[in-house]
């Protein structure tokens, strides 16, 4: 008797692992899908209006033709920007301490918290941020940046946690055993350590928030020019998007196709442009 | 209050726990300036907790505890005002497994902890991590790539940058757990000759598995059974004539 696979057994258990392989591959294919239709049909809908007035330009009136969407790119800037001066010192302290002192039941409840955090849906969170500031001080760059900062803060946290915890215990402990306070070694020895790491996770974070609406619709409202000061509201990407897309305006919607394309590409070149540093970084260290 | 004349390390009834789990049990011991006194013993009897002791790096593990008294020059690290960081600069350590600081340039490692501990001048702090580099006979493989990652060098010079690093400081005792249990021959015979040649300045306490490197390196030696100090005495005598059952048992390989 040989080795080959003659029985009726041996064939149908090998037919069954080329169907379930065959299945596997498929949908991994068609997993691609999605991402290459989307962001196809928004290049195809929205490259022709992505010109120099769309960069430099303010928005026209309802009805004219023209004009461009520079204020929801600046406002998408400051908020941006506003909401990483809040929530990556917020989220990189929550994550530093739950990976350098999180051992007890209270690190472990606030880890919870913060996961239960990451899927708040956004709009819940610029409901909240409209009933703390908005009420108060009005529609405004603050309750906008707030409320993406909310966002930023749970995928911050995390990120840092994670990376932190990758650092060897020795390392740590060659620090302590240098006569260095723990929080020297953390500020001095640990976080530059992962620097690269924790910098992809802050882009992470900025590139999800960079795309958020439904929690700016609550908080920067938006207009339709540039914004002199931070307590007044703020155009944005999408909330410009989401506006001209429903406004039923053929110019408008126009260029809403042009500010999807627009922000589509950020978030991706954010995301790739990330993760190609790091790789590049990587490589360079583990040749020199 | 120090004094510069008896013994620079007293330890006085020593107990380490973790948890429930009573890992060193009523060590006492002595250690004079300028020896190498070597901790022997099979693998899991405490070794590396009792010097883990020595520094108070013992309990930054969680649920870990000691308790008894370690005399350092004199001052009990465990009195009620001692501060584990000022403890940790007199007593400095080096590990089983080399650990530079990763995203830290080799001149950067050593010179982290000067900087750290408030040296900041650069002719100062060059001039000590270049005498630290020497001391370790690092410099000449290095004096011309201070500028790259510490991570990037071989294990054997890992080490020595450790050493180096934990020189920099100038802790009067220094603790090394099986500093070379890593490393490859040529690098071990490197680090056994420094720690002989750095006994002028400095006391080492060096836990090590090797019977050989403990009879070649060091003054004194102790041998560890199951969290107790079996038998501590000159190197020459434990090795050829041990008073211990135990302690002759383990030296000519019948257990451990
Ligand atoms: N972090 C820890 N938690 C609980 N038990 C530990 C821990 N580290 C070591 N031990 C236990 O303490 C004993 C002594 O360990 P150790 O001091 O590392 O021995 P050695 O260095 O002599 O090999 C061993 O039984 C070990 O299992
Ligand atoms: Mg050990």
């Amino acid at each position: 008797m040989g080795l080959q696979a003659t029985s009726f057994q041996d064939r149908k258990r090998k037919a069954i692992n080329i169907a379930a392989l065959g299945a596997v591959l498929g949908l991994a294919f068609l997993a691609a899908v999605p991402f290459v239709l989307v962001s196809g049909y928004i290049l195809v809908k929205g490259i022709g209006s992505v010109d120099w007035a769309f960069f430099t330009e303010l928005p026209k009136g309802p009805g004219e033709t023209g004009g461009g969407m520079a204020n929801a790119m600046a406002g998408t800037g400051v908020l941006v920007t506003m909401a990483c001066l809040l929530g990556i010192p917020w989220g990189m302290a929550t994550g530093i301490y739950l990976s350098e002192y999180g051992h007890g039941k209270t690190a472990s409840i606030l880890r919870f918290t913060v996961d239960l955090l990451t899927s708040v849906p956004s709009i819940i969170v610029g409901i909240f941020v409209y009933g703390l500031i908005v009420v108060h001080i009005g529609y405004s760059s603050y309750a906008g940046a707030a409320a993406l900062a909310i966002i930023m803060l749970p995928i911050v946290a995390r990120s840092t946690e994670e990376i932190m915890k990758l650092i060897p215990n020795s390392v740590r402990e060659a620090g302590l055993a240098l006569g260095l306070p723990r929080w020297k070694v953390i500020l001095r020895i640990l976080v530059p350590g992962c620097m690269g790491g924790l910098v992809t996770g802050f882009m992470l974070a900025i590139a999800r928030v960079a795309g958020e609406t439904a929690p700016l619709l609550f908080t920067a409202f938006g207009n339709q020019f540039y914004s002199t000061s931070l307590d007044q509201p703020i155009a944005s990407l999408p909330v410009q998007i989401y506006n001209f897309a429903k406004s039923g305006f053929p110019d408008l919607v126009r260029q809403s196709w042009a500010g999807a394309l627009v922000l589509v590409g950020l978030v991706f070149f954010l995301n790739f442009g990330t993760r190609s540093l790091l790789y590049l970084k990587n490589r360079k260290e583990i040749k020199s | 209050m120090t004094s510069s004349t008896g013994p620079i390390l007293t330890v006085e009834n020593l107990n380490a726990y973790f948890g429930d789990f009573h890992a060193v049990k009523g060590v006492n011991l002595e250690v004079q300036r300028n020896e190498v006194v070597s901790l022997i013993g099979p693998s899991g009897c405490g070794k590396s907790t009792f010097i883990r002791c020595l520094n108070r790096l013992h309990e930054e593990v969680p649920s870990a505890n000691c308790e008894g008294r370690v005399l350092i020059e004199g001052q009990n690290i465990y009195a009620e005002n001692a501060d584990p960081v000022v403890v940790r600069r007199k007593v400095g350590m080096v590990f089983q497994k080399p650990n530079p600081f990763p995203g830290l340039s080799i001149f950067e490692n050593v010179a982290l902890g000067l900087k750290l501990a408030g040296i900041t001048k650069k002719s100062v702090v060059t001039e000590i991590v270049e005498w630290s580099l020497r001391k370790s006979a690092l410099w000449d493989e290095v004096k011309d790539s201070l500028s790259s990652p510490g991570l990037s060098l071989s294990g054997g010079q890992q080490q020595r940058l450790c050493l180096a690093r934990t020189l920099a400081v100038k802790p009067p005792v220094i603790l090394m757990d099986e500093p070379t249990s890593a490393l490859d021959p040529i690098s071990t015979a490197k680090i056994e000759e420094l720690v002989m040649e750095l006994k002028q300045e400095v006391t080492v306490v060096i836990v090590t598995h090797n019977m050989q490197q403990a009879s070649r390196i060091s003054d004194k030696t102790a041998f560890f059974l199951m969290g107790e100090l079996m038998e501590f005495d000159e190197t020459s005598a434990l090795f050829t004539n041990p008073k211990n059952l135990k302690t002759e048992q383990y030296i000519t390989g019948r257990f451990g």
